[in-house]
């Protein structure tokens, strides 16, 4: 018996990277960062996925994904491993990613705005720090305000625009 | 009467995993009643979003309870196969939802605690536990600055608001003093360094809940009297009736997957 040629792990990972999230299909698995390893374990390829939120529906439609693709690719023997440790940030997303979700009418997370659960000091920070206005992914005006902390998906705020008044989803910071 | 004895670290964290496990089970059931119901789309929407993290939390406190007990039960048999007498879910958490203001008051309460305690947990030198604390924190954060920013705009709101919310308050406040109320199995895990002792959390709690009670315009009531026992499995005749609905699948069909 000849042993297989095992693919390459940057094969690998440039296959994931077209696998797209379930419920933003604008952005791949690897650009939304919940992709934290990929190891041959002798002739099993290990692929450990950390969850974004604990509860998020999508988790184990990603899980089904993955592994359908890489089984289209060949690979037979398959461990999928949960990491929850360091746990899934925003931060995670990459810059590529971040452009798809705007171009997607998505406002990608803006650093420094996540909840810290202490409502006063918070409200204090955001308020003298400008930068963190978040723009409207359709006209680009940064005059908008929240609507929700909550959203269609786990990870999205509702948001709206006063200058194109439209409503629009805010990827927001954990 | 025979003095009991100390509890085991394992039996300790079992107990520990069921009480933090069936109180997010529990919450998130009950509000997830409210989906399709709410008084605007939105707060529908961030009941239900919050009804989801914390029922996603359940499966990872529950799942870890089932394997540190070590007799092959999963999450799920947890959920769905035990009887009222074995949840260790805090009294607060099984009152029926109310009105809308009710049912924020409820949730600021928990979550004003809840945050406390994984805020301690995250130093857990039980590692199983403070990861699940540091990935369940970042979403509570999101659920106390909602319930805080809407307790202080219904309370300091409109004179139909503000009596909504202070009855709320008055009827929901003797179900607060549990949460703070630590055992034999408190001890252990508080000695071991594994999770914090109740009663160290109320100091913090009480400053976050004054604070935005009193931008909210509402009075903390006077009595001290508190009612206790869901963490013993000693609970209101509410618990039956989510119980009823929430396992009736898995009691009428065992073992029905999808």
């Amino acid at each position: 018996m000849t042993q297989p040629v095992l693919p390459s792990l940057d094969q690998v990972r440039q296959w994931l990277s077209v696998v797209p999230d379930p419920e933003i299909p604008v952005i791949s698995l690897t650009d939304l960062g919940i992709i934290r390893d990929v190891n041959w374990d002798d002739d099993t390829l290990v692929v450990t996925v950390t969850p974004t939120y604990s509860g998020c529906p999508a988790t184990s439609v990603i899980n089904l994904d993955i592994e359908n693709e890489l089984r289209a690719r060949g690979i037979e023997k398959i461990t999928l491993k949960r990491q929850l440790s360091p746990p899934w940030t925003t931060d995670w997303i990459s810059a590529e990613g971040r452009e798809k979700l705007r171009a997607y009418g998505i406002a990608p997370p803006i650093d420094g705005t996540a909840a810290d659960g202490r409502l006063m000091e918070r409200i204090e920070r955001l308020a003298s720090g400008s930068n963190l206005a978040v723009a409207c992914p359709r006209c680009g005006s940064s005059r908008t305000e929240m609507v929700s902390r909550f959203g269609s998906t786990p990870c999205k705020a509702s948001w709206r625009c006063h200058d194109c008044l439209e409503p629009f989803d805010y990827f927001k910071c954990i | 009467m025979a003095t009991a004895a100390t509890p085991s670290v394992n039996d300790a964290l079992v107990e520990f995993l069921l009480r933090t496990g069936d109180n997010t089970l529990i919450l998130g059931h009950r509000i997830s009643e409210w989906c399709g119901h709410s008084p605007v789309l939105e707060e529908d929407i961030a009941l239900a979003n919050s009804a989801l993290d914390l029922i996603g939390q359940t499966q990872l406190w529950l799942g870890l309870a089932g394997e540190i007990e070590g007799k092959g039960r999963t999450a799920d048999n947890l959920a769905y196969l035990r009887d009222a007498a074995e949840f260790r879910n805090a009294l607060l958490v099984e009152r029926p939802n109310g009105d809308f203001g009710f049912t924020l008051m409820r949730q600021f309460l928990f979550d004003a605690w809840h945050f406390e305690l994984l805020t301690a947990l995250t130093q857990s030198k039980d590692p199983r536990i403070a990861e699940i604390a540091a990935k369940s924190l970042k979403e509570v954060s999101y659920h106390i600055e909602r319930s805080a920013d809407l307790i202080v705009r219904l309370g300091d709101g409109t004179a139909e608001s503000h009596k909504r919310m202070q009855d709320a308050l008055d009827q929901l406040w003797s179900y607060t003093g549990e949460l703070f109320i630590g055992d034999a199995y408190d001890d252990v895990l508080a000695e071991a360094g594994i999770a914090p002792h109740p009663a160290s959390l109320k100091d913090k709690w009480l400053a976050v809940v004054s604070r935005t009670l009193s931008e909210a315009t509402l009075k903390i009531p006077s009595s001290t009297f508190m009612h206790k026992g869901g963490k013993r499995g000693i609970h209101t005749e509410h618990l039956g009736f989510i119980l009823a609905e929430m396992q009736f699948l898995q009691r009428a069909y065992p073992g029905a997957t999808w």
